[in-house]
């Protein structure tokens, strides 16, 4: 079938890909496995779920070690939260060196977010390639929420987030006040600026609302759906979220009001 | 009762062909029944738009009963329109009212392309079909009726993946422009099934990766749910992800018996 323009219809095509055969693909003809797995969009997915899910327990046992700010000062008359570090240091030593598992801990965190960023921005772009043109009349979403479809947004800003929160606090270059070793003292310093305490609670806000999505998305993603556990994935979901905002919003909100105070910061 | 809608606005998006840019055009409709469907409205639309001498607005449409799934139209931003759970073909004007404005377009993606007006080419849907959506069975003897015993949850659940009509609206309500929806129900309503189960891993395994070629990813929002005509559940696109990542071990494994 012809239209008047003379280009040919793609209708009533019966066969276009030739044979079709329905199996697998003969195991020589692909790439590595993972490989081939990571290639398609639910390998993505996968991807995507399961750096989720170690991000998810950083980001709360984090939450949790920082906590200890509000334990004071120890017996010995250091800082909880600055024993604390001195123990992340020394984690596991001396069966490994010091800073040994504390380094391996941070080489899998930075894999694991690069693959979630990688896996994002390629799904990101198959998403694109799907749609290029867009509705030209304004889209009604029935449910969607803010969370789904602000995840880009979210992601993007918190991992500029964590790019200051390791420049502020972990290599000191944006603190004014940084002393090694001195947590106690490095966080009251940073979020005694009004500006940077600011920064740190939207972000946190926004972190809570990309797990809110994230949380409940992951197990879609695998594929773990059971009927009579799928109602507890959208508490789980809001339960992890509002854990994460509450425990670090309350630290900025603590250091402003005078609740963490270190005598040698002004 | 009936009532008359009167003073209807439409703005309707029309293309002549596939390579042409498309724009909107406005069109009055002055009275009509609300025991009309929309479809019928666009009848009435073309009959006068025919009798004026121009081109009637091109749209699929055929069993006009909501089980074909040849209707489409996204409707002021909604797939099939504001009712749930019903193609186009089965909404009618009473969800109207008089004076509105209704925004009509096509589906939009790259693998519906659109033909003309406000038909779009779904033939992407027949390749992932083609992929493995069927059970290959062994002529013969017919066999009886019920012969394989197949628990009641089970069946039903299948029945309710097999009562998609294939009409796109899943990919078209979309945002990323996925077929997930599409793909997991023609999964499901065979991998649930014993008769699906000797195909169950080649089958997931060539569909989802036919569906990779031409549709976008899955992120969970959720609007494929709330916008199909027969209201299938994305339980099933969990269970499609889960069936896949079975199928990628299981056939590594057999495929390196050979």
């Amino acid at each position: 079938m012809r239209d008047p323009t003379g280009s040919v219809w793609r209708m009533a095509q019966t066969l276009s890909r030739g044979p079709v055969t329905g199996t697998a693909k003969p195991a020589g003809k692909r790439k590595p496995f993972l490989l081939d797995l990571y290639s398609t969009a639910v390998g993505k997915k996968y991807v995507m779920a399961i750096t989720g899910i170690l991000m998810i327990l950083f980001v709360v046992g984090h939450m949790i070690g920082n906590l200890k700010m509000y334990q004071g000062v120890d017996a010995d008359g250091v800082y909880a939260i600055d024993h604390y570090g001195e123990f992340l240091r020394e984690l596991l030593y001396p069966l490994l060196p010091k800073y040994g598992a504390l380094w391996i801990m941070r080489v899998g965190l930075i894999v694991t977010i690069l693959l979630h960023i990688h896996a994002a921005y390629g799904l990101t772009v198959i998403n694109r390639k799907a749609r290029p043109v867009k509705y030209q009349s304004p889209r009604d979403y029935q449910i969607a929420s803010f969370a789904s479809r602000s995840m880009r947004w979210t992601g993007v800003i918190v991992l500029a987030f964590i790019l200051w929160h390791l420049a502020d606090l972990t290599f000191g270059w944006v603190n004014p006040d940084f002393e090694y070793g001195e947590v106690y003292r490095n966080i009251d310093a940073t979020l005694s600026r009004w500006p940077v305490a600011i920064f740190y609670i939207v972000a946190n806000v926004l972190l809570g609302i990309h797990l809110f999505h994230g949380t409940w998305s992951l197990f879609q993603s695998m594929g773990w759906n059971n009927p009579r556990f799928n109602p507890w994935r959208r508490w789980l979901a809001a339960g992890v979220a509002t854990v994460i905002v509450v425990g670090n919003v309350s630290f900025p909100i603590a250091v402003l009001a005078g609740i963490v105070e270190h005598p040698g910061v002004s | 009762m009936t009532t008359t809608l009167t003073n209807l606005t439409l703005k309707i998006w029309r293309q002549d062909g596939p390579g042409d840019a498309g724009r909107f055009e406005t069109y009055q409709i002055p009275e009509i029944s609300d025991e009309a469907s929309f479809l019928e409205m666009l009848d009435v639309l073309n009959e006068r738009l025919i009798g004026e001498g121009t081109e009637p607005v091109t749209f699929d449409h055929d069993c006009r009963e909501g089980i074909c799934g040849t209707c489409s139209l996204m409707i002021d931003g909604q797939a099939h329109g504001p009712q749930r759970g019903t193609a186009t073909c089965q909404l009618h004007m009473r969800k109207f009212q008089s004076g509105d404005t209704i925004v009509i377009e096509p589906w939009r993606a790259s693998a519906f392309p659109i033909i003309k007006d406000l038909m779009v080419d779904r033939s992407a849907f027949d390749r992932i079909v083609e992929a493995g959506g069927y059970i290959s069975a062994d002529t013969g003897g017919a066999p009886d009726a019920n012969l394989i015993p197949i628990p009641k949850p089970v069946a039903d659940a299948a029945m309710d993946a097999a009562a998609c009509i294939g009409c796109g609206a899943c990919v078209a309500a979309c945002p990323n422009g996925a077929a997930n929806l599409f793909t997991a129900a023609k999964v499901t309503h065979l991998n649930l099934l014993p008769q699906g189960q000797a195909e169950r891993f080649k089958r997931v395994e060539a569909m989802v990766e036919t569906m990779d070629e031409y549709f976008g990813s899955c992120t969970n929002h959720g609007e494929c749910e709330a916008a199909c005509p027969k209201e299938i559940s994305i339980d099933v696109i969990a269970l499609m992800n889960a069936d896949y990542r079975k199928a990628k071990f299981k056939n590594r494994k057999a495929l390196s018996r050979i």
